[in-house]
């Protein structure tokens, strides 16, 4: 039995029974941390000592036989736009790469209220921007499967942690795919959640709208464990939605549903890598072996999805980086004896291009005589991707579509070509605009052994319905 | 030629709340820097806002109280743009959607006595920002030790998410002497209201003008200016007549007017433009996503503390706004008449004794216990105001309860007590803060009215005087009040002067 194999379930069943101790459990995940990190580069910050504790005091618990968390035991990675209080939180970027939070934020408080042992950082791209975690100041993270390639973006480091046994669990965040892209990438599960669902007090803001936390896991059956914790009202956060958190794991397997699955027709064709689109079809075929009914729909607005993410991302970037100009916490460029040359050589010496590139353009889209022509009708075709989900969940129960046309593309390939990195979210960007959740799970690998993802949405709020379909198809493409 | 000026405000009116508008922050003045803030407050990375419930309400009093509509919906927005004293980068204020529109303020011309009414473009709320400390200012070098080098510039980010409204006006007011009006009503209404303490000195009421000039008679507008940093009434009234005057010249010199936003500098006295730099600001408004949108339901307001966190409020049987409009206190119009009439005193008695809020409690406290109400109008016209003034205090700080004032009174009506001793012992109650009694009781000032005691005091003035009996005698009658005087005298004061005068004449006349 190896203890980086386990899924977050199985590990909190041996530490229960006593069959391994938590403390000892949590120190070989960091021995192993330390051996595998130089070359993987998923961990930004360990947070060994309090991990070590936390783990003493569940190892206490059980031998109490007092009641334990959902999470007891569980080693799980926070991405590094997450505030851990007292723990450097530095989003990737020079910017914030002293800054230390004196608060939690509220996934944080939930995760250690049900026991957890955070025991680190995760790496990303500098605010969660970017899709292979090459955009982060400390260095891109490695995909396990192939060091020479991204595991994805931005919460790269998370899906790498997970991926490779150096964490049960991690949270990541997700804008336009940042949770769904790199766990395809990588081989893991990932979950973008319903807008509101889990509160965004304490996530480093990247775009306000589009923004939320959500789990990356080995499996179907952690993601609803962990979601079923991290969820839930939170009255610090104007947007989170008046729900109470749920065990999902209850209805995982009670029933076997057939579900009706709708299929986009733009989903598929130009653009999708060959083995991504046969391991899809493939996972259809399954579908309509378990007796699913499978159609193809229509999302007519798809195509305009990335050019209106790119609008309404970047205009909220701008004015959430905004505070980040040297004045009262971060970094702060030396030798500048007036205010705007402050801000100037700050911000210039402490944003990364990527970062730039977005403030820009986010800028330029708010400005005054564009705003209409861009942020506004950016907003009015928002509104249609989720009319067009809205219409299709009338009739069908989930939408499947390849995670991401590619699998994991080589390091440095796609860097010095926005656009082209741009592209590696096609298909996850209308879940954030549309405020749907959506998961990724793993459906296959490539002739070149590289992991494809596959991507279940549902309508707003229908995460059960969600965990459900994916365990299924979970069970059945093992066999 | 004569001319008008066209004037526009906005004013910036601190709300009285506890806590801060999106976090729970104390917002009390003159707490020492940076003690009031917290993660949200300060903009620290990963914090957001959480609308406070009662600016809500204390907007919406302000709303319905000047006959403003209520939005039923409406969004706040982020202005952005950089400054020290900003932490987040931009400023959560409204903007194409705001909590109100429409609404007026009364005010009379004290020449023509005629009522004018200035009508209200907009109310909304919005987030104050800090304060930047330049090593120069006094207030700066005085209170803290930290300064390290002239030039240096600290913040202090205890007014951050203080919360405001900002009123604005269509351009209504034809004179600077009509925007002091103005302001000075806006001021009464917002305390009547206890929403704000309506102190320009503290900053609690800000006020920003746009001013143009026209000829008489001329119906086209002129080129407005902005004129900002009046921070005080004074201010407003001199700096609006400078830039009056300002554009007059300009007019008749033959030149144009350029439309750019103006500092008034209270020392120099005197108007400057603004850098140029510093008024180039495109703010790139967008809705704040953070929040949602503030709707008032029939029974509930909802984005408050929380989205869609529904708070009941009230009885089934009326809506919020209109349970908010059943909170609203007498407005001062509508008291003022009302004093006229139930008390029976002239108009303008009503008018001042109503400017304040707490002082027509202060009158109306004091008929309620000595209801001769011109007479206890004269006094708090007269020595209450007096007092306050001279002490600088307000009403609620002022010694004397009404309930004393009113006792005092009596005593007065009663004989005890000679009008000039009451005015003394009403002093010495002020100053003390002890009961009449008690200050009458210590010094021994009971009125003296006893003839008999009186008589022999006033026989031992004329006999000590005879020079000046013979002078009254022969027709020189003012030495009457010097007789009254030397008897006061002897008596310290106690003597009932109604009785002296009575017994002097009998005395001087036989």
């Amino acid at each position: 039995m190896k203890l980086a194999e386990l899924k977050g379930w199985e590990l909190r069943e041996l530490i229960k029974k006593g069959e391994t101790g938590c403390k000892e459990a949590v120190a070989s995940f960091l021995d192993e941390i330390k051996k595998k990190n130089k070359s993987l580069n998923s961990f930004l910050t360990l947070t060994e000592e309090s991990a070590l504790k936390s783990a003493e005091i569940v190892d206490k618990k059980v031998s109490q036989k007092q009641k334990l968390g959902a999470l007891a035991g569980i080693p799980i990675a926070v991405k590094d736009n997450i505030c851990l209080r007292g723990v450097k939180t530095t989003c990737g970027s020079h910017i914030l790469d002293n800054f230390v939070p004196p608060y939690n934020a509220t996934v944080v408080e939930k995760l250690k209220k049900e026991d957890a042992i955070i025991i680190g950082k995760t790496n990303l791209d500098e605010f969660a921007m970017g899709s292979s975690t090459e955009n982060s100041y400390f260095g891109p993270s490695k995909n396990p499967h192939d060091l020479k390639k991204v595991p994805g973006g931005s919460s790269g480091g998370s899906a790498v942690a997970v991926a490779s046994g150096l964490a049960t669990m991690a949270l990541g965040s997700d804008t336009g795919g940042s949770i769904r892209q790199p766990a395809a990438l990588c081989g893991v599960v990932g979950l973008k959640p319903t807008y509101g669902t889990v509160s965004r007090y304490g996530l480093v803001a990247f775009a306000s709208s589009l923004d939320q936390i959500g789990p990356l896991t080995k499996d179907v059956k952690d993601s609803a464990l962990l979601f079923g914790v991290i969820s839930g009202h939170d009255p610090n956060d104007s947007t989170s939605l008046k729900i109470s958190s749920k065990d999902y794991l209850k209805t995982l397997d009670s029933y076997k549903t057939k579900f009706k699955v709708a299929v986009p027709k733009e989903a598929f064709g130009a653009g999708n890598e060959k083995d991504v689109e046969e391991a899809v079809k493939k996972a259809i075929k399954l579908m309509e072996k378990l007796n699913w009914s499978v159609s193809e729909v229509s999302l007519p607005y798809m195509e305009y999805a990335i050019a209106t993410y790119y609008i309404i991302a970047t205009a909220e970037a701008s004015s959430n980086l905004a505070r980040y100009d040297g004045v009262k916490y971060g970094y702060r460029s030396k030798d500048s004896s007036q205010l705007l040359e402050l801000y100037q050589n700050t911000r210039g010496e402490g944003f990364g291009n990527e970062v730039k590139r977005r403030i820009m353009l986010g800028t330029y889209v708010l400005s005054a005589g564009y705003y209409e022509a861009y942020y506004g009708k950016g907003q009015k075709v928002r509104t249609f991707i989720k009319q067009d989900f809205d219409n299709v969940f009338k009739d069908f129960d989930i939408v499947i579509m390849p995670t991401s046309p590619t699998v994991a593309f080589g390091l440095g390939e796609k860097i010095e070509d926005p656009l082209t990195m741009y592209l590696s979210d096609i298909f996850t960007v209308s879940a954030n605009l549309a405020g749907i959740p959506a998961i990724s799970i793993p459906c296959g690998k490539s002739k070149a052994g590289l992991p494809i993802g596959l991507q279940i949405l549902a309508k707003p709020l229908a995460e059960e319905t969600i965990f459900k379909a994916a365990y299924m198809l979970e069970q059945n493409l093992k066999t | 030629m004569k001319y008008e000026s066209i004037i526009g405000l906005e004013v910036h009116a601190q709300l009285l709340t506890d806590s801060k508008i999106f976090c729970g922050c104390s917002v009390s003045y003159g707490a020492d820097p940076n003690s009031q803030t917290c993660p949200v407050c300060l903009g620290l990375p990963g914090v957001l806002p959480v609308l406070n419930k009662k600016a809500v309400e204390y907007a919406v009093k302000m709303v319905l109280a000047v006959g403003g509509t209520v939005a039923p919906h409406s969004i706040f927005a982020r202005k952005n743009y950089f400054y020290p004293d900003l932490p987040k980068g931009y400023q959560i204020s409204q903007y194409d959607q705001p909590l109100s529109t429409g609404g007026s303020v009364e005010i009379e011309i004290p020449e023509s006595k005629a009522k004018k009414k200035i009508h209200l473009t907009r109310i909304h709320l919005e987030e104050d920002a800090g304060k930047s400390l330049h090593s120069e200012d006094n207030s700066y070098t005085n209170t803290s030790s930290n300064v390290k080098q002239k030039g240096e510039t600290l913040v202090d980010m205890n007014r951050c998410g203080v919360p405001l409204i900002e009123i604005v006006t269509q351009p209504d007011m034809r004179s600077p002497k009509e925007a002091t009006l103005f302001l000075n009503k806006l001021k009464q209404i917002l305390e009547y209201l206890e929403i704000c303490s309506g102190n320009m000195e503290e900053g609690s009421l800000r006020c920003d003008a746009n001013v143009s000039v026209r000829p008489i008679a001329q119906t086209k507008l002129g080129t407005k200016t902005e004129v900002k940093n009046m921070n005080s009434f004074k201010a407003v009234e001199k700096a609006l007549n400078f830039e009056m005057e300002r554009q007059i010249g300009i007019i008749e010199s033959g030149g144009r007017i350029i439309q750019e936003t103006l500092l008034w500098d209270a020392e120099k006295e005197l108007i400057a433009p603004m850098r140029s730099k510093e008024e180039s600001h495109d703010y790139r408004y967008f809705p704040e996503p953070d929040l949602v949108v503030l709707k008032f339901h029939p029974q509930t307001i909802s984005g408050i503390g929380g989205i869609r966190s529904e708070e009941k409020f009230g009885t089934p049987t009326i809506t919020i706004v209109e349970k908010i409009k059943q909170s609203l206190p007498e407005l001062p119009e509508a008291r003022k008449t009302r004093f006229i009439k139930q008390y029976q005193i002239p108009e303008y008695d009503a008018e001042l004794l109503t400017t304040e809020k707490k002082l027509a409690d202060y009158y109306e406290e004091c008929v309620k216990n000595y209801p001769n109400s011109k007479a206890v109008s004269n006094w708090v016209m007269g020595e209450v105001l007096r007092e306050l003034k001279e002490r600088k205090i307000s009403v609620s700080e002022f010694k004397v309860p009404p309930k004393e004032l009113a006792s005092l009174l009596k005593q007065v009506d009663s004989g005890t007590l000679s009008g000039k001793m009451a005015k003394d012992v009403f002093v010495e109650m002020a100053e003390t803060g002890l009961s009449s009694e008690k200050i009458i009781q210590e010094k021994g000032l009971v009125q003296v009215t006893d003839t008999k005691e009186i008589e022999s005091v006033i026989e031992s003035v004329l006999r000590e005087n005879p020079g000046e009996v013979e002078k009254y005698r022969s027709g020189k009658e003012r030495v009457f009040g010097f007789f009254v005087g030397e008897v006061m005298k002897k008596t310290k004061g106690k003597a009932n002067p109604s009785v002296v005068n009575q017994i002097l004449k009998e005395k001087l006349s036989s």
